[in-house]
């Protein structure tokens, strides 16, 4: 297998020229707060380093973009309750098997107790295990971004063409928008309350949620919010570009959605991925975001004619309200008035091995990241 | 009729034949499995005393001795199966203390209905590995659990070497400033096992690195006796060594991403998989932590040696009180490797 294209969106000269542009540009005088929504963007940005190439008064914030870390516990709750007390085969995507829930319960020790929890690359690899197990009930645990939510809706009509009996889907798809939006929200509130509101300047927007979605529904928060957004692919210099961006609307006052990612990304999306999801779900009122909490229409539901495919409707789960740890400074994290450093359990009680907040429980998490990659950054200076 | 010579009627079934529950109860069936498959395949004097325990010389020097237990799945894998990995996980871990390898024993745990031709095919595979490594089994046990409790076959073996006088290899010895050599490419064998797994498998040439490493350690041992610490990067992958020696030594390390070798196939896959090199598991590849000034001469060694062509010089240690391992990004930037949290699972997106 050869896989092209690695290390052309890696090149250190190209960085560099970058870097620079950035240190030329960025001006001393003021500070640019820029919030990369996706947990691939910090991913990226802590595996390659991208901090250091920038001007310390160019910093990033790091979102609330990684799905597994915004799951509610409840949720997460409905999805050992299937494996375990249920006895169906429960599906789902690699990180989330170790996430936390309810008394600090995992799939993975669900698994380890004897429940059958599988982890698949894709949908249909859940829909596979259902034609291979015409006995068992499957259930595909769905999670997910824009990005994931057509495989799901793909799953859900090839089960109906082919009348399966013994496969439903937990629906957990999320809107980007939504929770942009809920953030903002979630920061004017703080403000009434004399409390910081949102420490951001600037959006790098999502990469592969924009290939579906398209750049338009962000033209709303930069006109708002009086906010720049510039698309931007997961490559680190696609990072390094759309930082650059930013800094020039930020410097010329602009406002606007620019897309670095015109390799993957036009403004009006993939009208086929979005008639599919638009065919099988449907939005739902409200749903509880860990970190965010009730945020209204931010999450897709299944429709009625997919009825006997949804698994909240097949199985009677209960849905504990399990509220986020007051310990933790999630929700102060993810607007960017504190640093992951600022809360007083990370790195102490609260870990990547026994994480607490929405913020650790996955790679992807500012915390996690943070911990895995950026430590050494705070370290006390090395003794001599 | 020569009763004495023909203690079985019909010799295993090596075609369509099975493991039952007699093969581990003690009684006739057990015998001829041990005697017709193991012990012809593994012949040597220690083994053919048939006594409950080997018997054999000691000699002057330091032994060290170490055990190893393998389930890997699937059992056979591009570049090698669960008996060549068997034979060369538990030499390279008695290579690491610098030690020549000579004894291994060998407890095998059956499945029921497990194939007797495939158990012939693991036992060839070891007879091979050991024979090529210069190593004798001289001890082993048989068990069968009902169908169902295992996973076809479990191995565990146990090694026995002799360290050379002079050589204090230790996982504590790394000090600030000294070098880190990495013997080759990372990744080959946990890639090339994942090509093979069910529900995963994709089509790859790469094949796993298992290989016994102990005469690399020779020629380097030889070379540079004060080498300070080695280390076989096979679970946990090479991330796991730097972190275990940190920890160990007291000492920071940094590496170059820009020195590591990994080859293309692995970091297509790994891309693909959502995977990091530096976790995934090696079967063939060493780290070793020298004074600096014995790295280049300790470098020209390695890369002579048949196993340690792609050898390179990756890192060094530093004075960090906080012990942690980082890389200078290819891409010009710092991160921290810190240890696998749990098991390495693929990001959702």
């Amino acid at each position: 297998m050869t896989v092209r294209y690695i290390d052309e969106f890696r090149d250190r000269k190209l960085a560099e020229t970058l870097s620079r542009a950035i240190h030329a540009e960025a001006d001393s005088g003021r500070s640019y707060r820029l919030m990369e929504f996706c947990g691939g963007h910090t991913h990226a940005i802590f595996r390659y380093g991208i901090l250091d190439l920038l001007p310390a008064n160019v910093t990033m914030v790091h979102g609330p973009g990684c799905p597994v870390c915004v799951l509610p516990i409840g949720r997460l709750d409905q999805a050992i309750q299937l494996a375990r007390d249920h006895g169906v085969m429960l599906c789902t995507y690699g990180d989330l098997l170790r996430v936390p829930g309810v008394e600090r319960a995992t799939l993975l020790k669900a698994r380890a107790g004897g429940a059958d929890v599988r982890m698949v690359y894709s949908s249909l690899d859940a829909l596979a295990l259902a034609r291979a197990h015409p006995d068992r009930q499957v259930v595909f645990f769905a999670i997910g971004f824009e990005t994931t939510t057509p495989a799901t809706a793909v799953a859900l009509l090839q089960a109906k063409a082919e009348r399966f009996r013994n496969f439903t889907v937990h629906c957990n798809h999320v809107l980007t928008p939504a929770a942009i939006s809920g953030l903002l929200a979630s920061a004017r509130e703080a403000e009434t309350r004399g409390e910081p509101g949102l420490a951001v300047d600037g959006f790098v927007g999502p990469a592969h949620v924009s290939a579906v979605i398209g750049s338009r529904p962000f033209e709303r928060f930069a006109a708002e919010h009086a906010t720049p957004v510039v698309i931007a692919g997961f490559e680190p210099l696609d990072v390094m570009q759309a930082i650059l961006m930013l800094v020039r609307q930020l410097n010329d006052g602009r406002a606007e959605v620019e897309n670095e990612y015109t390799r993957v990304v036009c403004r009006d999306g993939n009208r086929k991925a979005q008639a599919l999801m638009d065919q099988v779900f449907q939005l739902r009122p409200s749903f509880d975001w860990r970190g965010l909490g009730a945020l209204p229409a931010s999450a897709l539901g299944i429709r009625d004619d997919f009825a006997d495919f949804d698994a909240e409707k097949r199985f009677t789960l209960s849905a504990p309200d399990v509220a986020d740890s007051k310990a933790c400074a999630c929700a102060s994290i993810l607007r960017g008035v504190k640093k992951p450093t600022d809360c007083r359990i990370f790195a102490t009680a609260c870990t990547p091995d026994t994480p607490i907040g929405a913020c650790m429980v996955s790679s992807e998490g500012a915390c996690a990241a943070y911990y895995t990659y950026g430590r050494y950054r705070d370290a006390a200076p090395v003794a001599g | 009729m020569d009763l004495g010579r023909k203690a079985f009627p019909r010799a295993l079934d090596l075609k369509s034949g099975r493991i039952e529950l007699g093969h581990g109860a003690g009684g006739r069936t057990m015998t001829q499995l041990i005697e017709e498959l193991f012990e012809s395949r593994f012949a040597n004097p220690f083994l053919a005393q048939r006594h409950d325990a080997a018997s054999f010389p000691v000699t002057d020097g330091r032994m060290v001795v170490s055990t190893d237990g393998f389930v890997i799945s699937p059992l056979f894998f591009p570049g090698g199966d669960i008996g060549s990995l068997a034979v060369h996980g538990t030499v390279n871990d008695v290579a690491m203390a610098g030690a020549r390898p000579l004894y291994l024993t060998c407890g095998m745990i059956l499945e029921e209905g497990f194939p007797l031709a495939d158990l012939a095919r693991i036992c060839a595979s070891m007879a091979d590995a050991a024979a090529a490594a210069g190593v004798c089994i001289v001890a082993g046990d048989t068990k069968v659990v009902e169908r169902g409790k295992g996973d076809g076959v479990f191995i565990t073996t146990t090694g026995i070497g002799i360290v050379p006088d002079g050589v204090a290899i230790a996982a504590d010895r790394a000090r600030p400033g000294d070098a880190v050599l990495l013997s080759g490419t990372l990744g080959d064998h946990g890639v090339a096992v994942l090509s093979r797994r069910e529900g995963l498998s994709f089509a790859t040439d790469l094949v796993s690195d298992s290989a016994p490493l102990h005469t690399l350690v020779a020629d380097m041992v030889a070379a540079v006796p004060d080498i300070h610490v080695l280390r076989d990067a096979t679970r946990g992958g090479f991330a796991a060594v730097l972190n275990e020696i940190a920890r160990e030594s007291g000492v920071g390390i940094t590496v170059r991403e820009d020195a590591i070798p990994v080859a293309a196939a692995v970091r297509g896959a790994c891309e693909l998989l959502g995977l990091d090199p530096l976790y995934v598991a090696n079967e063939g590849k060493l780290v070793a932590f020298c004074p600096a000034s014995d790295a280049e001469r300790l470098l020209a060694v390695m890369q002579a040696h048949p196993l340690g062509r792609e050898s390179a010089i990756v890192g060094t240690c530093t004075d960090d009180p906080h012990r942690f391992v980082q890389m200078q990004t290819s891409f010009g930037g710092n991160r921290i490797i810190d240890w696998i949290a749990g098991e390495q699972l693929p990001r959702i997106c």
